[in-house]
This record gives C-alpha cells, structure tokens and sequence, in this order.
C-alpha cells in the first residue's frame, strides 16, 4: 500500500488548526510561523502529485477508499484526475500565499489562522471527494470558516455581506442535498446496492424527466457558487468586505467549486439535461461576460471592479465547459486556474495599497508608478494576464476557449469575444487611472514600494503566469485524457438517451395505433 | 366467581421498577438532609439515572409482553428509554448548580424529574393506549410542577398554570379519541385496533376517522406542533431553564414515540387520512417555528421556536414511516437531545440569578471573553442549524432521505428551505459572539464540575455523532420493529 498522500495532504491543514487551538494566543509570532510552516508543508506534499501524476489513464489516481458511514453505503473515497489536478493544487498554493498576505492582521491571529487553515481542509475535501456525501460535507463545512473570516475580519458591512454569501450558497446547496438524495435511492433501485460512490452513479442511467429536476438543483447549488449572473449579487458584497486573504480565496478558489461542479457533477451525472440546458446557460454566462464586464468599467472601488471581472471571467469558464469538445473544457479549465492566480493576484496588489493607504477608491490614487515602480510592473504584468495578452497564462485559456466555442456556435463566440475587448477596456482604464497621470494626492507621495514579504508573494504568481502563458504543455497533457474521457463518457450517455427517446416515440406511436385499431374493433363489436 | 390474575413480568419494567422506588427514596431522604447536603440528592439521582440506563440497556433484544399485552419491551422502547435517560442524566446535571443559585434546592425536584421519566418510558413501552395514557399524565403532571418550580416567580407560575390548563385540555382531547377508537373497534389495545382495523373497513367508520384526528390533536399538543404549539414559548421562557431544556428534550421524544406507535402500528389503516394531516401539519410547524424564531430576542424563546420547528421535522419522520422513517426519528431525537441540551448547558452557564442574561444581545463578544464557550454555542447552533460534520446534520440528511424514498420529495425540499432559513438565526447567535463587541462585563461563570461534564458529554455527542453514526445508525436500525 501506497502512502495515502491525499489525506495527509487535505487534513495537515485540520490537523495544524487543531495545534493551534492549544497556542496562547498572545505569541503572535508563534502562531503565523506555525500556520505558515504547515501551509507551506502542505504545498510541498502536494507537488509529487503533479510530478507522479500518469498521463495515460483517464482513471482516478492515488485513489483512497474507506467505509465510513457502511449502514448508508458512505465511504471516504478520493482520488483526483486531470480535472481536479490543477484545481488541488492551486489550493494549497493560494492558501500559503494568503497566510503570507495575512502577516499584518493584529486582531485575533489565532482564531484567523485557525479559520483559514479549516477552510483550506475544506476546500482540497471538494476536489478530491469521489463520494457525493463526502462531497457535501466537505462543500458545507467550507462555509463555515469562510463565513467567520468574512464575518470577523471584514470591513463595516461585513455581517451583512458574511450572512448574505451563507444563506446565498446553503439554499443553493440544499437542494443539491435533495437531489443527492434522491440519486442515491434511483440508484438503489436500479442496482440494489446503496452507495453514495461517484463512479458508480456515473453509470446509472437517470430518466429524461429526471434529469431535468435534478440537473436544476445541482445547477442553482453551483450557479450561485460561481457565481452565474443573475445569481452573482452575493459576490460583490462578500468580496468588497472579506480581508484581502478571504477575497483572494474566495475569487482564486471558491468560485471554481462551481465550475468544477459543473464538470464533475452535472455534465457526466445528467449529459441529457445538460445538452438541454445549453442554451439557457450559454445565454446567462454571455450575459454575464458583458454584464460583468460593463459593471466593472463603471466601479469607484478597486476591488468592486476586479469583483465584477470576475462575474466576466467565470462567464467563459461556463461557456467553455459547456460546449462539449475537448478545446473549450480543456480552456474553462485551464481559465479556473488562470483566473484564480491573476484574480488572487490582483487581490493581494490591491489589498497592498489599501494597507497603505486605507482606501480602495480609484479616485483617491494617480501616478503611483513614480512612487511604486516595482509595485507597477507587477501589476502591469497581472493586469495583462488578466485581459488575456498573448504570452500570459490568460490568453492560452481564453483563446481554447473561444476556439471551443466558435466550433459550436458562431453567435455564442462573436458575443463572448466582446468580453474580451471590454476587459481590456476596464482593466487599462483602471491602471491609467490609478498608476500613471499625474501624483496629485500629497498622501500618494509618502508610498513605499513593495518589501520583501510582497516581493515573496507576487513573485510564484507572476512565474506561474508566464510559464503558463509561454509552455502551457505540462497542464494541458495532464488533462488530456482526463477530458476526453468525460467528453466520450457525455456523449454516449447522451446518444443512448437520444436512441432511446426515438424509440419510445415510435413506441407511442405504435400503442396509439394499436389503441385506436382496438377501439376500432370494439366499435365493431 | 374466580379472579385470575394475569401473569405479569417484572423484569421488564425493571427500569421503572428502579425509577420508581429510588425516586420514592429520594423523597423521604429528602426530609432527613440538611441544607447544606441538598447538592447530594443530586449526585444521587445521576447516578440512579446511569445505572438505570445500564440496566435498560440489557433489554435490548427480543421483544416481551407482559401486564397482558399492556406493555411492551422492544428494542424501539429501549432506544427511546436510552434517549430519556441520557436526556434526564444531562437535566440532572445541569440542574445540581443551578438550583442553588436560584434557591428553588428542593429534593422534590429531583424526584420530579425522576417521576416524569418514569411515565416517558410508559409512553415508549405502552402497547396499549391507556399505558400509553398512564404514561402521559405521569409525565405531564410532574411537568406541570417543574414548570412552576420558582414558587416566587411570575413567570414560572404563569408557565406552570398555562401548560396545566392547556396540558389537561389537550389530554382530554386524547382520551376522547381513545374512547371513540374504543367505540368503534372494542379494544385499546394497540395491536387489536390493528387487528381489527384490518378486517374491517376502517375509512368509512366516522368514529374511527373522528377518534384519530382527535389523537392527534393530544400528541400534536404533547410535541408542541402548530397549530397546537401556541402555550411552547410561554411555558420555556417562563419555566427554570434546566426545566425547559428537559421539556424540549424528553417529553417531546416521549410524545414522538407513542405518536409513532400508535399511528404506524394501530392506524395504518386509516394511514391515507392520517397522513394528509400530518402532512400539512409538518409544513406548518416547521415553516411557522423557523419564521417566529427570526423575530426573538429572548434566546430562551428563540430556542423553544427553534424547537418547534425541530418537532417539524421530526413529523416527516412519521409521514415517511417504514424502517427507515422510524430509524431516522429514533437516530434524529438521540442528535437533537445532545445539540439542544448543549445549547440550554450554554445558557445555563451564562445565566445568572432570575433569569438574567437571557437575550441574544447579551452575548455579544462572548468570543472575546470566554473564547471555549462561545465555539461550544457554535457547536450546537451549526448543529441545530443542520451544517456537517455535526450530529444535527446526518439527523436531518436521515430524516429527508426517509422522506424522499418514501416518496414525500415536495415535503423534503419544503424541509431543506426551512433549515436555510434557520440558518438565520442560529448564525445570529454566532454573529453576536464573534462580530459585535462586547456591551457588558461579562461575571465570572457560574461553571461547577457538573455543568462542566454536562458540556463536554453534550459537545462529544453532537460532534462524535456527526462525524461517527454508524454504529448509532445501526443501533438505530436494528430497533425498527415495532411489535
């Protein structure tokens, strides 16, 4: 037996959150080199994952299966592929970061530390879960630190914003729980056994009607996740109030929970209903490309403004997943992982200058470049991933994604495009705004550049954005069999739907002629 | 003329045989105590609790009558017993400190509580409606009395009289129903109704349909389900605290499981009348507790709408019915007597004396002043809340899959938006504990060694519960059988 890698990798977090618990909290020092040693630890751990990773199987690798609770068929059961790889990763190396962004919170490290290190349990629980119970608990226990983070070291409207992003996302999720629920029984019916194992409900095959009920619930859980416009509301909310390490995490890795649910769940669970939400949901997400984008341009506050790109961002990520060829998933996967490093990224730049300056207004900087020419070029270079220049992580994404897209439906691909142009719109206006012009605000003159901590911090992020904007290969490989194993794996299931819909109705049709030839006959008689 | 006596079997009420003579026991020790030794009664009854609990453990097994067929020992009954005692052992040690400090030190009291267990586990074993009867008013009338425990409290007497005079209204409804069923098919005995309801036609005898709805007006009382959970937040903000944590503990499983019984036992007959009842009732109550418990700001009311809603819940378990329904009440009123006893333990230990301290707004910053209490509140409130990996959470998950194999998927999606909007309150309580600053300087905590275990039993249960059920689980199914 192999060394059960994911779970020493999903629980040192837990296990470090539990050390911590018995630290006075006075020794602040103490604390943050203790967390940042585990985050660190278990960023460490997890990287043979992406070494050892095999590149030609399709199959779940360093699989872990336990019974846990044998009377309802749970088991602890998990195991990653070339779809939640990336997504893992990125986890645990955001969460490092963010425990290094979060050095100069003074107030109750402890309890923050604590909550971060549980909301990164959480958070590598949702990628790597093959059971769907296992799935939900570690989807709700997430919430709960998250919740507090946002609650307890926020800004002034952050019990507004905390409960708002709570309730949002439960009343989503619950429903999924019916819907769990409920595949769980059809399964039981279909091959007697009770179990909550993923793999195994892949293959049932769940009638049409079904499907669409079910592919509705697990929809409203990750749509509102994502967030998919109109369900987006929460988002800015949360993001302007969270601490700078909670808008990091939520926009680098929360937001993902719902495309990867997308992916994982409902594509493989319900190919049928997914084919037929295609319109509706490629509609929503091209209105959130603009929306969001059109919102952002109008933004006063820095991080409303990367908070409605985001709602843009996510927008293709949906498109790409859902337009069912290898260009556009290989694309909306690959625009997860680049949104949540140029995102987090611009997070962190932000909450840098608003710990300087206890402002986040645009209006209120102006020619920081003079002060601040390191911190510039690090912005200038996140700012771009961001719209997607050539070189930069973002245009590898984008552009799989709207060569996926343009093979599947022109329309949907001329309007998605134009997310682009106004994303490079906002975002530049933003950075003329705020770093060149003239320094006119005397406060801005006193900046000082970024120090080493900071330095420590953009430093991985902007590598990982030109290594993925120059060799994306590496990545890419990784998720090829992955992905075309779920795409086969949508498209049979979908065909033998459709055969099956065309013999039925062949059926009804020979039972009304038979009905009518028999009524026919009784009227004889 | 000859009398026979019929043959009666002692040891299978030898937990209520124990109850009884050791509550009698406390009684008259009672007179002999002096003041200052008062506390020992209390350390008494725990451990007659424990022991008793052990031996009603032994029953587990197989099924006995005795009394001719009046009572019954199934492993139903010894489950519920278990969830009494473990609810009782909890009151009692909850209660050993704060009777003192709110000078009600009576040794009545203890043997009150004890009585009323008594009559719980009547209820649970009655095979036939009048044990089941015998049972309520045992327990009912000993309630009655707790709840009006501060003699020189305004509040409590007017608990006490409005529960008696409600409670009693309510027990004549269900004797009533008692006497129509009896009527109508010449037995009480639960497995004759049964019996006869099989044979004969059952939907179309309007005393069978009439002595049914009036049973469940008396339970639907009894476990305080709207529309008849008007006197709940009365009665629990006006009772002493440890009181209320009982009363929403132990009587309401009590009621649950002779509700059960009667109706998935006696009257499957009838289930299609019943059931629509039942239905609608369960909506109601979850729906109107949730809602009601946003409005409080008393944390004792908060938790008696709260548990209305609880009770909510627990009635898909009925509807649901089969196996795994009656699995999943038993599993889910083991959880909630841990999570909800856990939270009165909280308010209890932050309470002074007269009832001080009792809003929600007293306990902000409470995560500042006294960091350990306030994640144990947060314990219980996720848990009430339903939010995994707390024992509230595999409750609920057990009760909606009941209900939607059963079929009942609109009752279980209706049941999962209820515990969103619950959310809502109990994350209140977290909201003030963590988010807000403290308003007042917090007295030293009144914590005895008591309340002490009290918490860390009631925290291992919700939390052990939530991550480890499966052997509860299979406990729980293994005592499905009703007889």
């Amino acid at each position: 037996m192999s060394l059960p890698i994911l779970t020493i990798v999903t629980f040192l977090p837990l296990a470090g959150a539990i050390w911590l618990l018995f630290i006075n909290g006075e020794k602040q020092e103490k604390i943050k080199r203790i967390a940042l040693v585990i985050a660190i630890g278990d960023f460490i751990l997890s990287l043979p994952l992406f070494f050892k990773f095999r590149l030609d199987t399709s199959e779940f690798q360093f699989v872990e299966k336990v019974s846990w609770i044998k009377e309802f068929g749970i088991s602890y059961y998990v195991g990653i592929d070339g779809i939640s790889l990336f997504l893992f990763l990125l986890t645990s190396f955001l969460t490092l970061i963010c425990i290094l962004a979060s050095w100069n919170i003074k107030d109750r490290i402890k309890e923050y530390m604590i909550a971060m290190l549980v909301l990164e349990t959480g958070m590598l629980g949702v990628f790597v879960s093959l059971d769907l119970f296992l799935f939900y608990v570690f989807w709700e226990l997430m919430l709960i630190p998250m919740y507090l983070i946002i609650g307890v070291w926020g800004g002034p409207r952050r019990i507004y914003a905390t409960i708002k992003f709570f309730i949002y996302t439960m009343a989503g999720s619950v429903l999924m729980l019916v819907a769990i629920i409920v595949i769980y029984f059809m399964n039981q019916k279909a091959t007697g056994e009770y179990t909550f194992d993923l793999l195994k409900i892949y293959n049932l095959d769940i009638p049409m009607g079904a499907q669409f009920w079910l592919f509705l619930a697990f929809f409203f859980a990750f749509a509102i996740k994502v967030p998919m416009f109109p369900f987006h509301t929460w988002l800015p909310d949360a993001h302007v109030e969270a601490p700078t390490a909670g808008s990091v995490i939520l926009a680098g890795v929360l937001l993902k929970m719902g495309t990867y649910g997308f992916v994982r769940f409902s594509l493989p669970m319900f190919p049928y209903a997914s084919h037929q939400f295609v319109p509706l949901i490629a509609w929503l997400a091209i209105a959130g490309i603009i929306y969001g984008a059109l919102v952002a341009m109008v933004q006063e506050d820095l991080k409303k403004l990367v908070a409605y790109s985001s709602v843009s961002h996510l927008g293709f990520v949906m498109l790409g997943i859902f337009v069912f060829n290898i260009q556009g998933m290989e694309g909306g996967i690959l625009q997860m992982i680049n949104h949540g490093l140029s995102t987090g990224a611009l997070f962190l730049l932000v909450g840098m200058i608003y710990e300087r300056r206890h402002t986040r207004m645009i209006a209120d900087f102006g020619g920081l470049t003079k002060k601040m020419p390191i911190f510039a070029i690090f912005f200038m270079i996140i700012t771009l991933s961001s719209i997607g220049l050539p070189g930069l992580n973002g245009f590898v994404g984008e552009f799989l994604v709207l060569v996926g897209v343009f093979k599947s439906n022109v329309v949907y691909a001329v309007l998605a495009a134009t997310g682009v142009v106004l994303s490079a719109c906002y975002m530049l206006w933003m950075f003329q705004r705020v770093m060149f012009n003239k320094l006119t605000n005397p406060e801005n003159k006193k900046l000082k550049d970024i120090d080493k901590r900071e330095w420590a911090l953009l430093l991985p992020i902007t590598i990982l954005v030109f290594w993925i904007g120059i060799y994306p290969k590496p990545l890419i490989s990784r998720m090829d069999a992955s992905v075309n194993h779920l795409l086969n794996q949508v498209d049979e299931k979908y065909k033998v739907t459709l055969n099956r819909l065309k013999i039925e109705k062949k059926e009804v049709e020979y039972a009304v002629k038979e009905e009518k030839s028999a009524e026919h006959t009784i009227e004889v008689d | 003329m000859e009398i026979v006596i019929p043959p009666f079997d002692l040891k299978s009420i030898s937990p209520i045989i124990i109850l009884t003579i050791s509550a009698m026991f406390i009684l008259v020790a009672d007179v002999f105590f002096r003041k200052k030794f008062k506390d020992s009664l209390g350390y008494l009854s725990f451990l007659i609790v424990v022991m008793t609990g052990m031996v009603a453990f032994t029953q587990m097994g197989k099924p006995v009558y005795s009394f001719s067929d009046m009572f019954v020992v199934d492993n139903f009954s010894v489950f519920f017993n278990l969830i009494f005692l473990v609810s009782t052992a909890i009151t009692i040690l909850l209660s050993v400190s704060y009777v003192k400090q709110e000078g009600i030190n009576y040794g009545e009291y203890y043997t009150l509580i004890l009585f009323a267990t008594i009559g719980m586990m009547l209820m649970a074993g009655g095979a036939d409606l009048l044990t089941i009867f015998l049972g309520l008013e045992i327990m009912s009338i000993s309630l009655y009395v707790l709840a009006g425990f501060r003699r020189d409290c305004v509040r409590s007497n007017e608990a006490s009289l409005k529960y008696f005079l409600l409670g009693a209204f309510a027990t004549g409804f269900l004797l009533y129903g008692i006497a129509m069923l009896y009527g109508a098919t010449g037995t009480t005995n639960i497995k004759g109704i049964a019996e006869f309801l099989a044979n004969n036609p059952a939907l179309s005898n309007p005393m069978i349909v009439a002595g049914t709805s009036l049973l469940i007006v008396g339970f639907g009382f009894k476990v305080a389900c709207v529309p008849f959970h008007k006197w709940t937040p009365d009665v629990y903000e006006g009772a002493p605290t440890a009181i209320t944590a009982f009363m929403s503990v132990g009587p309401k499983a009590a009621a649950f499981a002779a509700f059960l019984r009667v109706f998935l036992v006696a009257l499957p007959a009838v289930e299609q009348k019943w059931s629509i009842i039942l239905w609608v009732m369960a909506v109601l109550t979850m729906t109107v507790g949730n809602l009601v418990a946003i409005a409080q700001t008393n944390i004792k009311r908060m938790l008696a709408y709260s548990s209305i809603a609880h009770a909510g819940y627990a009635l898909m378990a009925i509807i649901a019915g089969g196996d795994f329904g009656i699995a999943s009440l038993l599993f889910y009123m083991l959880a909630y007597a841990f999570m909800n006893l856990g939270a009165f333990a909280v308010v209890i230990v932050l309470g002074r004396k007269g009832e001080e301290n009792a809003n929600i707004e007293d306990y902000n910053g409470l995560g500042y002043k006294h960091p350990l209490l306030a994640v144990t509140m947060c314990i219980f409130m996720f848990s009430l809340a339903g939010i995994p990996p707390m024992a509230g959470f595999i409750g609920k998950f057990y009760i909606f899959s009941a209900a939607i194999k059963n079929g009942f998927i609109i009752l279980a999606i209706i049941g999962v938006v209820n515990s969103v909007i619950s959310v809502y309150y109990y994350l209140r309580v977290t909201v003030v504990m963590y988010m807000k600053e403290p308003g007042r300087e917090f007295a030293p905590l009144s914590l005895s060694p008591f309340l002490i275990l009290a918490l860390i039993v009631t925290v291992w249960g919700t939390i052990h519960l939530g991550i480890f059920p499966a052997k509860i689980i299979a406990l729980a199914q293994k005592s499905t059988l009703l007889y």
